[in-house]
């Protein structure tokens, strides 16, 4: 039934795949991280001027598809006789370089909401006791605000993560041999579906439990305040109440 | 405007909005089904539903979409063949609504499944104190009360969807997406259409977000909010 033969034939082209996607979510995500520590604090500043245009870039982005942006900057870009002129349109006109700016502009986005939400949501008791301790605003920041905030963020920020993963797949449509590109070409080589997108389907949820299993343990270490106890009398009592 | 493109785009837009509207009616199917089997008694329905909801949610869409549009289309062929009709044509509208339902439908159940524990117990049971059937429970107290809780959930659903529709593309539907880059190929001005389209999903969004909130407050007008 299963042609295992086709499939071993073609494990190289995947683990290459695979080395692909990872390449690509660790790159946009991690650059998407970084750009949203400040976005986040712009977005939630109380000048309008800081928090406007920071509203506005997010909400174009999460109004619109990804495969839209990716083709935009992919195809769009060459429009432009100024930008095809300038120095850096050998690396303007690359898919590599479009996939990760327009896959790292699309979950800063995200992330900024997320990590702005978060922001939003501590208690002005602990802001009220730093500003009393004396603390200056930047250090109210790193030491009051970022710490709660990137904890309180954590669980959806592991769904972004992973939605970041599955929208790698979008690269497959720019000509980048990642994950989804391999399972479509062996597909168009042999015509064979079950075994072409069989695999990637496997390799995708490899990619995504392991994910989510370590987002699982990640809170499990920043978010051990807010677990329910595992033992004592209190857990007992409610064993036995139930 | 737009080199005259402008009703082939809008044209586009039309195929967008119907494998849209049509995939949401499947996707409330297979979220209404999911969540009511989450909640079922029978152990093979809970089974079949938590097999379908995590499967759906470790894939990405278009490996999805491609999965069963090319995987369909071989089964149906191969179905065809062995009872001696000819060669069958997947319709790529059949295939992409009814991915999208089902992957959609996934994330709905959900949905709904939180939005039926948020109506209390006590509202069920005492329809079936009445003598009501489980499945006239349902239709007559349990649906009902729980559209006001699955609203917020259901507005990023069909967030999420619409902008999922650009994916058809990808399996050669002729949406928006495919007739902008017709258009963009015959212009040599890819940034204009593909920015234009652009612009027509924000609207589409936009007006989505108005929609849902005005719908949120009309179910919601027996409730108070918490004056925070």
């Amino acid at each position: 039934m299963i042609d295992w033969e086709i499939i071993r034939d073609a494990l190289p082209a995947y683990m290459q795949g695979l080395r692909i996607t990872l390449l690509l979510l660790v790159l946009s995500v991690s650059t998407g991280f970084i750009l949203s520590v400040p976005l986040a604090m712009a977005r939630v500043s109380r000048h309008r001027w800081l928090s406007g245009p920071v509203w506005l870039y997010t909400y174009v982005i999460r109004g619109t598809p990804l495969l839209v942006q990716l083709y935009m900057l992919y195809f769009g870009l060459a429009q432009f006789v100024a930008v095809r002129e300038s120095f850096a349109w050998p690396m303007l006109k690359s898919a590599w370089f479009c996939a990760w700016l327009a896959f790292a502009l699309n979950t800063t986005a995200y992330t900024t909401e997320i990590f702005a939400g978060a922001l939003r949501a501590t208690p002005s008791g602990e802001i009220e006791a730093a500003r009393s301790l004396g603390l200056r605003p930047l250090q109210i920041y790193t030491r009051i605000l970022w710490p709660g905030a990137l904890r309180r963020a954590l669980p959806q920020y592991g769904n972004e993560v992973v939605m970041m993963l599955h929208a790698t797949a979008v690269a497959s449509a720019v000509s980048i041999v990642e994950l989804t590109r391999v399972a479509r070409d062996v597909y168009s080589d042999h015509l064979v579906p079950v075994e072409a997108f069989g695999t990637v389907a496997v390799f995708y949820f490899v990619l995504t439990f392991t994910l989510v299993g370590a987002f699982k343990l990640a809170e499990r270490r920043w978010l051990r305040h807010l677990r329910p106890k595992d033992s004592g009398p209190g857990d007992l009592a409610a064993g036995l109440a139930r | 405007m737009l080199h005259g493109y402008l009703p082939a785009i809008l044209g586009g837009l039309g195929v967008t909005l119907r494998v849209a509207a049509m995939s949401l009616a499947i996707a409330c199917l297979f979220g209404l089904a999911g969540a009511v089997a989450k909640q079922s008694d029978s152990r093979i329905a809970r089974a079949v539903a938590d097999v379908y909801t995590t499967l759906i949610r470790g894939l990405p869409e278009l490996v999805l979409m491609l999965a069963i549009f090319y995987g369909g289309q071989t089964a149906v062929n191969r179905l065809a063949d062995s009872m001696g009709w000819g060669y069958v044509d997947i319709d790529p509208f059949i295939a992409g609504t009814l991915t999208m339902g089902f992957i959609s439908g996934a994330y709905l159940t959900e949905t709904f499944r939180g939005a039926i524990l948020a109506v209390p117990r006590g509202q069920t049971e005492a329809g079936l104190a009445f003598g009501m059937s489980p499945a006239l429970v349902l239709w007559r107290i349990t649906l009902p009360q729980m559209v006001r809780h699955a609203i917020p959930g259901f507005a990023n659903n069909w967030l999420v969807m619409v902008k999922a529709t650009a994916l058809v593309s990808i399996i050669g539907l002729d949406d928006m997406v495919h007739r902008a880059g017709l258009a963009a190929a015959s212009t040599r001005e890819p940034f204009t259409f593909y920015g234009a389209i652009a612009v027509i999903y924000l609207i589409i969004t936009s007006v989505s977000i108005l929609a849902l909130h005005a719908l949120d407050r009309r179910f919601s007008l027996g409730v108070r909010k918490a004056d925070l």
